[in-house]
């Protein structure tokens, strides 16, 4: 192999002339999470609105959660990124399609939106899982209570569906935090597109990229043991164990 | 906000889109699952096996892959697929590999992880019994998951495999990050050159949409034909 390494060349400074490339390699890392992390409360928040309607009686709340499942499920998500960077802005009234294309960090606030909206229907699919897992008698045992069907939902069926549903949230999370990649796209100057861009300039190809790998691989390990920690925090005594076989499909 | 959509810009090029760029998508895709396939299987039973040697090097190559971004695997092979074709055959300089090339061999070996954790679950729905039956039989390992394992572990696994393989059909899109012209990249260029961003993205999106959910409709009706009544 004619390939010559040089693993100093993290402390050598990288063209912007403050940073070494280490740190834009952690500079890079703090965009990812803060992407990932945006996108997961948007993600969570509109997959369990769209994951409960699916499961209410109403048949037209329920096509419409279907549709939007499909529709954010079966694009690609560099397509949607795109459709949400360039497209959205020329069909909005001009002031808006101005006011959007001129924002600073207009691609961190694209990702976020495109990467929380993706995700939303996997989270979506998982949250009606939970919830059909969930004996029957549950729900109307809450509603012969006196509860309404609102209360129902938050304080007797979504607290356990969470729970039932914890670890196929989890892999979800570590896919929104690999998603953000796909970003550096739209311009977005996270971890993956800091590694290719010290690569561009420095020319240590496999150095750079061992090194974001290695951090992705830290990530993945620390919300992995996080979200066990958060598993046996909330478990409820005489539940759970089993995840339910429903949520295992896509 | 339609006023100015310009269908023609769409017609004039459904040739390119469909013949340079959906071609080059559905031939990854297709080669990509085989190689998928058949990698993740051999994954799936070395981690399955009770030799050391076998299974930690295979849990971790799993591991590895489904903890890295695809985009950052792409970007990893594309430099390194050069390398390995010198390391094989044997060559004084790095290879210079097509695109297509690059980019069958970075999807094979991304996706085999994600094909062999399905696999292992497959091989792992297979009731105990039945491999303690072959062996009593006198069948050899080869012979005990060519014959009884592995036929019953695809035919379980076969909607998740598909399910699978249309998540690779949208994930090949990615390749856009090295400006090859796969669909998107066909679509992209077009839309760069005569700035019809929306027209050609807005196109693009819809051709991806439905076929990958025609693809999810028939693996549901597929789903409810396959599974065995127990």
């Amino acid at each position: 192999m004619n390939y010559h390494w040089n693993w100093g060349i993290f402390f050598q400074t990288s063209p912007d002339g403050v940073h070494t490339y280490l740190e834009t390699l952690l500079l890079g890392t703090g965009w990812t999470l803060a992407t990932a992390l945006s996108a997961w409360c948007l993600a969570l928040g509109m997959g369990s609105l769209v994951g409960v309607i699916r499961t209410t009686p109403h048949l037209w709340l329920v096509r419409l959660g279907n549709a939007y499942v499909e529709v954010f499920r079966n694009i690609p998500l560099l397509v949607q990124m795109f459709l949400w960077y360039f497209v959205l802005p020329e069909l909005l009234p001009v002031w808006a399609g101005d006011w959007l294309k001129q924002l600073p960090d207009a691609s961190f606030y694209t990702a976020v939106v495109s990467l929380g909206f993706y995700t939303s229907a996997r989270v979506a699919e998982q949250v009606r899982a939970g919830i059909l897992s969930l004996a029957r008698g549950q729900g109307w045992a809450a509603l012969a209570l006196g509860l309404t069907r609102t209360q129902a939902y938050i304080y007797v069926l979504l607290p356990m569906a969470y729970r039932i549903i914890l670890p196929p949230l989890t892999s979800e999370f570590l896919n929104i935090i690999k998603n953000s990649a796909v970003a550096l796209t739209i311009g977005l100057m996270e971890l993956t597109a800091r590694a290719r861009a010290m690569q561009e300039f420095s020319f240590q190809v496999f150095e750079a990229f061992t090194a974001a790998t290695v951090i992705y691989i830290i990530i993945n390990i620390i919300v992995t043991f996080g979200m066990r920690w958060v598993e046996r925090r909330s478990a409820v005594p005489g539940f759970i164990g089993a995840a339910p076989a429903a949520a295992a499909t896509h | 906000m339609f006023a100015d959509f310009d269908f023609e810009v769409i017609v004039r090029s459904l040739p390119y889109l469909f013949y340079d760029g959906m071609t080059f998508t559905l031939m990854l895709t297709a080669l990509a699952t085989c190689g998928g396939i058949f990698f993740g299987t051999l994954l799936a039973m070395m981690r399955l096996s009770g030799f050391a040697p076998l299974s930690l090097p295979a849990a971790g190559y799993v591991n590895l892959m489904r903890s890295v971004p695809l985009v950052l695997v792409i970007f990893w092979f594309y430099f390194l697929v050069p390398f390995i074709g010198q390391w094989v055959t044997g060559a004084s300089q790095p290879i210079q590999v097509g695109a297509f090339v690059s980019s069958l061999v970075t999807f094979t070996l991304f996706e085999a992880a994600y094909f062999a954790e399905i696999m292992r679950a497959g091989i792992q729905s297979i009731p105990r019994g039945q491999v303690g039956a072959a062996q009593a039989l006198g069948m050899t390992y080869l012979q005990t998951m060519g014959y009884i394992v592995l036929p019953q572990a695809f035919r379980n696994m076969l909607p998740v495999l598909l399910t699978q393989t249309i998540v690779l059909f949208q994930d090949t899109s990615l390749v856009y990050v090295l400006s090859i012209t796969d669909f998107l990249g066909a679509a992209s260029k077009i839309a760069q050159r005569d700035g019809r961003l929306v027209e050609m993205y807005l196109f693009a999106a819809l051709v991806y949409f439905v076929i990958s959910f025609v693809a999810s409709l028939l693996v549901r009706r597929l789903q409810r034909r396959v599974a065995i009544i127990r």
